[in-house]
């Protein structure tokens, strides 16, 4: 058993910036990550950071922009936090040495990205992520904070109240990959989830292969709704072949979309005829799906993305790491022909509720970065909106974390925030398949006002029983069923949605369910299990695709990321409401709660979204 | 006295074998490059349609595991693996072990490049898994872990020697002496420009694995670490005397004169690091920071 005052999971941009928080408030904190830190997938963010840092910018011509760019699905008081805090934490990283691009003067460099009323993407190279992470690491390093790497948390400890906001967490369960060893670390005043995205939910995605959303899935089955979680953003620019990212950032320098007709149809065919290329991610995806299905594609697959015009120097001054990325994983020279770009999976708008210091209905539970939904993002995340979020929330939760008294917050969580229930027809049943299946209230839970240690070496308890029946008994590989469950979300829960491909989505997830409940491991080794950790992951995977699928298919509405071919229109009577999905007894609770849309000094009014 | 005539020839030979490390640096690069574009041409002649059945690739892939009987003897395994254009080792890899054998282990993550988890021993060479196309490799293909450490289990090997080197050079940014609020420390385009490299390094341990100095001697920091540490001491936001202090940290023992400018984690680095150059271009300035004050 470990103990100590804050335990971080997740070592990404977020995870790191709280850790750091953390340990400035002075409390005793530890990392827990499933990889080395600096192996996180912010290390694969290329753009840049959004802060308002020059004249004739200002953090409310942020926040309108993110507002907007969320089709108004927003929170005001989150998005005003984030655009506040956002140049100061993004200076902090400068201060912490990070090698930011510059201008001729030694400035930070900014430059112009989608949706955004002014260039205020701070950068470093095409390799923005890569730096950042790198720089929080190192001062990981320089303040001697403790990193369990390698150490995979396969649940959380939280007390078994039937009330998910009586619960209180206190700490979690990890298996420490090079020994086989299953170990409880205690947290003595709060956990913070950081876990990332789940985009490995999709066989077509950006994000990494660790990207499977453990944290999510823990914080939901202890009883955290997810929110928002049909809002899945695909990033108009991926390379075909391996869904490797070309940043948007190629755009912001004058990077120019085409078809197979040789038109520069983000203007020509009128989908966005002010912003064309630098429209925001949802219009520019959907526009080149809609060119791919009417034949105007290349090989049914993808259009072009042309930067030759921006001149050698310019690029491998601003995109050089995009040459690299085409050449390597395309066998494409883009300094001599387009790439080929189409869309891609590639951020989880939603994620677990918290609210603006990152803190969950559960007592002791924060959670912060990819993993969380502070609701900064609404239906559409804001190219460079991410790495702000880390620093920003990460910072916040941490902080919070530490101290455990909460100032008061302007979002409300947890299911005293439900204003209306949910009402959807699923054609199969939802959640837990089978019967027997003990972990029902909190899984992973324990004792009712028990100590914290002993809460916690129940669910280390429970945590080597799950593991020795996987390893023990004779069964199906996991591989199959996540092959199949990503085959099905890319398939059905797409840019493109429709009833159909919904109902098909929980008919096959429902399918992966009952396969699963006969999952095995059939490697024997306690020694780096990884056969092990992917089939955890997998289920994992399950419970997310459910919930997403479920929120998908009851917002009968368009907006943002989320199109349905039923429902072309964007419904704010009836839709200006976050989704939330909770695991009740076992099964998801769809319920809904207000948007929030009144900032500090203004209200926002939702407007068309034309760009 | 003589202490200062041997800098002086340090110096001097330091100076020579950069020009040399130089050239050699920039021909190796030339290489590699009119390799690929050959490589790329074979790949065009040889990916028409071939008549009947489905390309296939062979992997002989090492297997070790230590608790496991049958896998404590290390051993070859052979997988077959169907083949397409654009394929990696680390797809093969995926492939091997999510249809063949489950408990086959190997780091991977971004499958980008990024995250430095899957550098591994391929045909004889230090590559990342995915970076490497199968098409621009000999048949059957051998996948080893890294050589010189420790094997954890199949081709995942115990990193933390590399960690803890990287942690000796105080891997840091260290000024205190930064500017209040929403001001930045003003950097030359110059200046970043000259670390830019440097600041590329995703921890992936290839040019360590190359080194023979460092395969024989345990203590050497090793490429990364040094140009981790160059990264920071030609950064001009630190002050000069914090400058100072990284270049005695290099300049021990087991610091930078152990290189013998072998090029070889120069040529492995994926992310094209010269790091040869970079060690020799800090034994220069140790040179002339000893001289200095003398
Ligand atoms: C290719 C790409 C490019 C992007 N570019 C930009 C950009 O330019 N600008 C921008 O703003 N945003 C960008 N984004 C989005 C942004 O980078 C991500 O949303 C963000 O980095 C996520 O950070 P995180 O800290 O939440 O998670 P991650 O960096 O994914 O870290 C997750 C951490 O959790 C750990 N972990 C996961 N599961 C477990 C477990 N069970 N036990 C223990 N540890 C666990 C992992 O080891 C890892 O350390 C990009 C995303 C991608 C994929
Ligand atoms: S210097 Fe290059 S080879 Fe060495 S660890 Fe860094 S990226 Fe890998
Ligand atoms: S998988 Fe990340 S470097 Fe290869």
């Amino acid at each position: 058993m470990h103990e100590h005052d804050v335990i971080v999971v997740g070592a990404g941009g977020a995870g790191l910036r709280a850790a750091i928080a953390a340990q400035e408030e002075g409390a005793d904190v530890a990392l827990v990550s499933k990889l080395h830190p600096v192996r996180s997938h912010t290390g694969a963010a290329e753009g840049g950071i959004n802060a308002a840092l020059r004249d004739g910018d200002s953090w409310e011509d942020h926040a309108y922009d993110t507002m907007k760019g969320s089709d108004f699905l927003g929170d005001a008081p989150a998005i005003e936090t984030l655009c506040q805090d956002s140049p100061e934490e993004t200076m902090q990283l400068e201060h912490w040495g990070m090698a930011f691009s510059r201008d001729d003067d030694g400035r930070v460099s900014q430059r112009p990205f989608g949706g955004l009323s002014f260039p205020r993407t701070t950068y470093a190279g095409a390799e923005t992520g890569h730096h950042l992470l790198h720089t929080m690491y190192e001062q990981v390093v320089k303040r001697g904070i403790r990193v369990y790497d390698e150490h995979y948390v396969m649940n959380l400890a939280v007390t078994d109240h039937d009330d998910p906001e009586d619960r209180e967490c206190y700490g979690c369960v990890a298996y420490d990959i090079k020994t086989g060893q299953i170990n409880g670390f205690v947290a003595n005043t709060g956990v913070v989830i950081a876990t990332g995205g789940p985009g490995q939910m999709y066989d077509h995605t950006t994000n990494a292969v660790a990207n499977t959303g453990d944290g999510a899935a823990m914080a939901y089955r202890a009883g955290v709704p997810l929110e928002d979680m049909e809002f899945v953003q695909f990033h108009p620019t991926t390379l075909p072949s391996t869904g490797v990212l070309i940043t948007e950032g190629v755009r912001g320098e004058g990077g120019i979309l085409y078809n197979s007709e040789g038109e520069r149809f983000m203007f020509e065919r009128g989908y966005a005829n002010n912003a064309g290329e630098l429209a925001s991610r949802d219009v520019v995806a959907r526009a080149e799906l809609t060119e791919v299905n009417a034949g105007r594609g290349f090989e049914d697959d993808y259009v072009l993305l042309d930067m030759r015009h921006l001149g050698e120097e310019r690029i491998i001054d601003r995109l050089e790491n995009i040459v690299h990325l085409s050449e390597d994983f395309e066998g494409v020279d883009p300094l001599k022909e387009p790439m080929r770009v189409k869309p891609g999976q590639h951020y989880e708008m939603g994620g677990i509720e918290t609210d603006e210091n990152g803190a969950t209905c559960i007592d002791g539970l924060f959670a912060a970065g990819e993993c969380a939904c502070v609701s900064v993002h609404g239906a559409n995340r804001l190219g460079g909106n991410a790495l702000p979020e880390l620093i920003v929330f990460g910072a916040r939760a941490g902080r919070h974390a530490a101290k455990r008294e909460r100032a008061e917050a302007k979002i409300e969580t947890g299911p005293s925030a439900k204003t209306e229930d949910g009402v959807v027809e699923s054609p199969v049943t939802l959640g837990e398949a089978g019967i027997g299946d003990e972990d029902v209230a909190a899984d992973g839970g324990a004792l009712l006002d028990a100590p914290a240690g002993e809460v916690v070496e129940r669910a280390v308890e429970r945590e080597r029983a799950r593991v020795e029946t996987l390893m023990e008994r004779d069964g199906v590989n996991h591989a199959e069923i996540r092959s199949d469950l990503q085959q099905s979300m890319t398939a059905n829960v797409n840019v493109f949605r429709n009833e159909d491909g919904l109902k098909q989505a929980l008919r096959d997830i429902r399918q992966a369910r009952e396969r699963y409940q006969n999952v095995a491991v059939s490697d024997p080794s306690r020694t780096f299990n990884t056969d092990l950790i992917h089939t955890i992951e997998t289920r994992n995977l399950i419970d997310l695709a459910e919930a997403l699928t479920l929120g998908a298919l009851a917002r009968n509405e368009f907006r943002g990321a989320h199109w349905r071919q039923e429902f072309q229109e964007r419904l704010d009577d009836e839709w200006l409401k976050h989704t939330m999905v909770a695991w009740n007894g076992g099964r998801p609770e769809l319920y809904y709660t207000d948007t929030i849309l009144e900032g500090e000094n203004k209200t926002y009014e939702p407007k068309e979204r034309s760009y | 006295m003589s202490t200062q005539i041997q800098k002086q020839e340090e110096e001097q030979a330091a100076d020579e074998a950069d020009a040399e490390a130089q050239s050699a640096q920039q021909q190796r690069r030339m290489e590699r490059k009119r390799d690929r574009a050959e490589s790329t041409e074979r790949q065009r002649e040889e990916s028409a349609p071939r008549f009947g059945g489905r390309e296939t690739r062979t992997l002989k892939v090492f297997r070790y595991d230590p608790e496991v009987e049958g896998k404590m003897e290390p051993r070859f395994d052979e997988f077959t693996v169907p083949f397409r254009q654009g394929m990696t080792v680390l797809d093969a890899l995926m492939y091997s072990r999510d249809h063949y054998d489950s408990s086959l282990t190997f780091r991977h993550s971004c499958r980008q490049a990024i995250c430095g988890s899957d550098a591994l021993f391929i045909n004889g060479r230090q590559r990342l898994g995915c970076k490497t196309q199968l098409s621009d490799l000999a048949d059957p293909v051998r996948i080893e872990p890294l050589p010189h450490q420790e094997v954890v289990k199949d081709l995942v090997v115990d990193m933390q020697h590399f960690y803890d080197q990287m942690d000796a050079v105080e891997p840091y940014f260290q000024s205190e002496d930064v500017p209040d609020g929403l001001e930045e420390q003003r950097q030359t385009r110059e200046n970043r420009e000259k670390i830019k490299m440097s600041t590329r390094c995703i921890w992936c341990g290839a040019c360590m694995s190359s080194c023979n100095i460092a395969a024989g001697n345990n203590e050497y920091l090793g490429p990364a670490a040094i140009n981790k540490a160059y990264r920071f001491a030609m950064d001009d936001r630190e002050e000069e005397e914090l400058k100072q202090h990284r270049l005695e940290i290099l300049e021990q023992e087991q610091g930078v004169w152990r290189c013998q400018t072998q090029f070889s984690c120069t040529e492995v680095c994926p992310k094209d690091i010269p790091l040869t150059e970079h060690i020799q271009e800090l034994k220069r300035e140790a040179v002339k920071n000893n001289l200095k004050f003398w």
